[in-house]
Parts: structure tokens; C-alpha cells; sequence
């Protein structure tokens, strides 16, 4: 990696209480697959990407706006950002 | 009346829009690439068409909000103009937010597509005054991701401002409260998921849609 280059992931799911159909549906799969145990399934997405910050310390900040701005919707979807 | 199409890369009905708009009003439609910054300042109507815009990547209309048209149709909105998203337009003006809400992965998980009864909520707009009288109008819808959503108070706010123009009689997709097309407060954009672009003659099945159309260039 390059000097300097930071490595983002960003977690996106939708938010408690909206209705994941994705989920329900694997939910179900795991159920006819013998595992009954299996409740609360969400499915969502991670996005991963390098990132040359032009202040390293606010490279948080700076992934955090991505995400208001594009990589979630905030009125279905919540994220979780980390930066390594 | 002077109306545009916006054509994303994965549009798929701006050439039915265009016809829709062309027959009902007799009015001619110009196609806008979404790379143009500029629209003609003295369009009366903007019609966001149904499609895949950039594949439904990340979301479905998440990248064509981005896209450098939408500051040019966000301008024409605040100075008055009519906007209609249509089906994937509709998703598009929630992710530009010039609607509020959202639109969820259907809840039978089916991507659906047939003709449906929607109700004239609000026959008080400039985009339905000419269903006054009209119980029932038909239409088709054909999505995968047109279960509306909002959070409660903002339902109670789009039912109590009279935002809520057209519902489902049967709910087709599992849409909060049953809507599927509503306006922001000022009442000149519109979403919507049911296609009045695809029943607006009845060879179609329904000329329904025209109404629409019709209402706005009288408008205009």
C-alpha cells in the first residue's frame, strides 16, 4: 500500500424496523436447512475502498460525508465506517 | 406546453414518455442527455422515465440523483416547473430528495408487473385536476423496488397536507399506507410508481394515463 493510503470499509444495513425482505428470505432458507435457531437476519452490503485523505485525521469525518451523500440513504439505511 | 425527457444511461421508457406526452397534448418533447448541465429555463414539464438508471447500482436511482441534469431539474423544481418521476424517476426524486421517502425492495420479494386500480387521492393538483369526478383510474406498474416508505410522521404529514395523490386500491408491493404517488408540499413534482406513460391510449389497455399529462399542460 502506498504511503500515506488509508483503507476504508463501510458497513450498510437497512435500519432496525424496516422491513428486509432479503433477510426474511434467508431466514427462511436457514429454517428448511435444519437451523430453526436462526432469527433477526438482515442482509447488507460492504464497500471497500482505498483513500488518500488530504488530512489523515479527518479521513473519518471525511468517509462519514461519503456516506450521507451517497453510499447510504439514511432514511432506510444506517452505516458503520472503519478505517484502517 | 415546452416539456423534456431526461434520458440516464439505463433508461428504458423516455421514448414512452415522449410518446405519452406527444399524444395526449399534441405538444412535442425534447430528450436531455443526463450529462447537460442546462435546461431550457421556460420548460413547463421535466418527466424523470422509468428504467434501471446505472444499472439500480447501490440503490435504485441513488447514482442518476448524482448526475450533473439533476442540479439543472432541482433549479427548474424551485422555480416553479412540473416534475414527474415515474417508477424509477420517482426513485430517482426520493434520492434527490425533491420527494421525501424512500422506495424498498417489494415485500412479496416479486418484481410485479400488471395493470392496477390506483384512487385519486388529490384531485386538486396540477397534475390530476382533470380526474375530478374520477373514482378510479387504471394504470400498470412493473417494478421490483416500489414498496414506498416513510417514517410515520412523515406519512401523517404527507396524508394531512393532501401529498398523497394517487393509492394503490390493491396493494401490489406492500407501500406504506397503500401509496403509490405523491407530491412535495409546494405541488409541482411529482412521483409515482404505476406508468402513466404506459396507458395513455386504450390500445394500451387504458388511456388513463393522458389525464395526467393533459392536466399538466393545462397547467402550463
Amino acid at each position: 500500500m502506498a504511503e500515506g493510503r488509508l483503507q476504508a470499509t463501510v458497513e450498510v444495513f437497512l435500519k432496525p424496523g424496516v422491513l428486509d425482505v432479503q433477510g426474511k428470505a434467508v431466514e427462511k432458507a436457514l429454517h428448511g436447512l435444519g437451523w430453526p435457531g436462526v432469527s433477526d437476519v438482515r442482509v447488507g452490503k460492504t464497500i471497500r475502498f482505498a483513500l488518500d485523505p488530504a488530512d489523515p485525521a479527518g479521513a473519518e469525518a471525511e468517509v462519514r460525508d461519503m456516506c450521507e451523500r451517497l453510499l447510504a440513504n439514511t432514511i432506510i439505511e444506517s452505516y458503520r465506517v472503519e478505517i484502517a | 406546453m415546452k416539456s423534456a425527457v431526461i434520458v440516464f444511461p439505463g433508461s428504458n421508457c423516455d421514448r414512452d414518455c415522449a410518446a405519452a406526452i406527444e399524444r395526449s397534448t399534441g405538444a412535442k418533447a425534447q430528450f436531455v442527455w443526463h450529462a447537460e448541465r442546462e435546461l431550457d429555463p421556460d420548460l413547463d414539464l421535466i418527466v424523470l422515465p422509468g428504467g434501471f438508471s446505472y444499472g439500480d447500482y447501490l440503490r435504485c436511482g441513488a447514482v442518476a440523483a448524482l448526475s450533473p441534469v439533476m442540479e439543472a431539474v432541482k433549479a427548474a423544481a424551485r422555480r416553479g416547473a412540473a416534475v414527474v418521476g415515474i417508477c424509477n424517476g420517482f426513485q430517482v426524486l426520493c434520492e434527490a430528495r425533491l420527494l421525501p421517502g424512500a422506495l424498498l425492495r417489494n415485500a412479496g420479494l416479486k418484481y410485479v408487473c400488471k395493470p392496477v386500480e390506483l384512487e385519486v387521492a388529490n384531485a386538486q393538483t396540477r397534475f390530476t385536476a382533470g380526474y375530478a369526478g374520477r373514482r378510479t383510474v387504471q394504470m400498470t406498474v412493473g417494478n421490483g423496488e416500489g414498496n414506498f416508505y416513510a417514517d410515520e410522521d412523515t406519512l401523517d404529514r404527507l396524508e394531512g397536507e393532501g401529498q398523497v395523490v394517487f393509492r394503490y386500491k390493491e396493494n401490489p408491493n406492500g407501500s406504506a399506507r397503500g401509496i403509490a404517488g405523491i407530491v412535495n408540499a409546494r405541488g409541482n413534482v411529482l412521483g409515482l410508481m404505476p406508468h402513466p406513460d404506459r396507458a395513455f391510449e386504450a390500445e394500451l389497455g387504458s388511456s388513463d394515463g393522458a389525464i395526467l399529462f393533459q392536466s399538466v399542460a393545462k397547467s402550463a
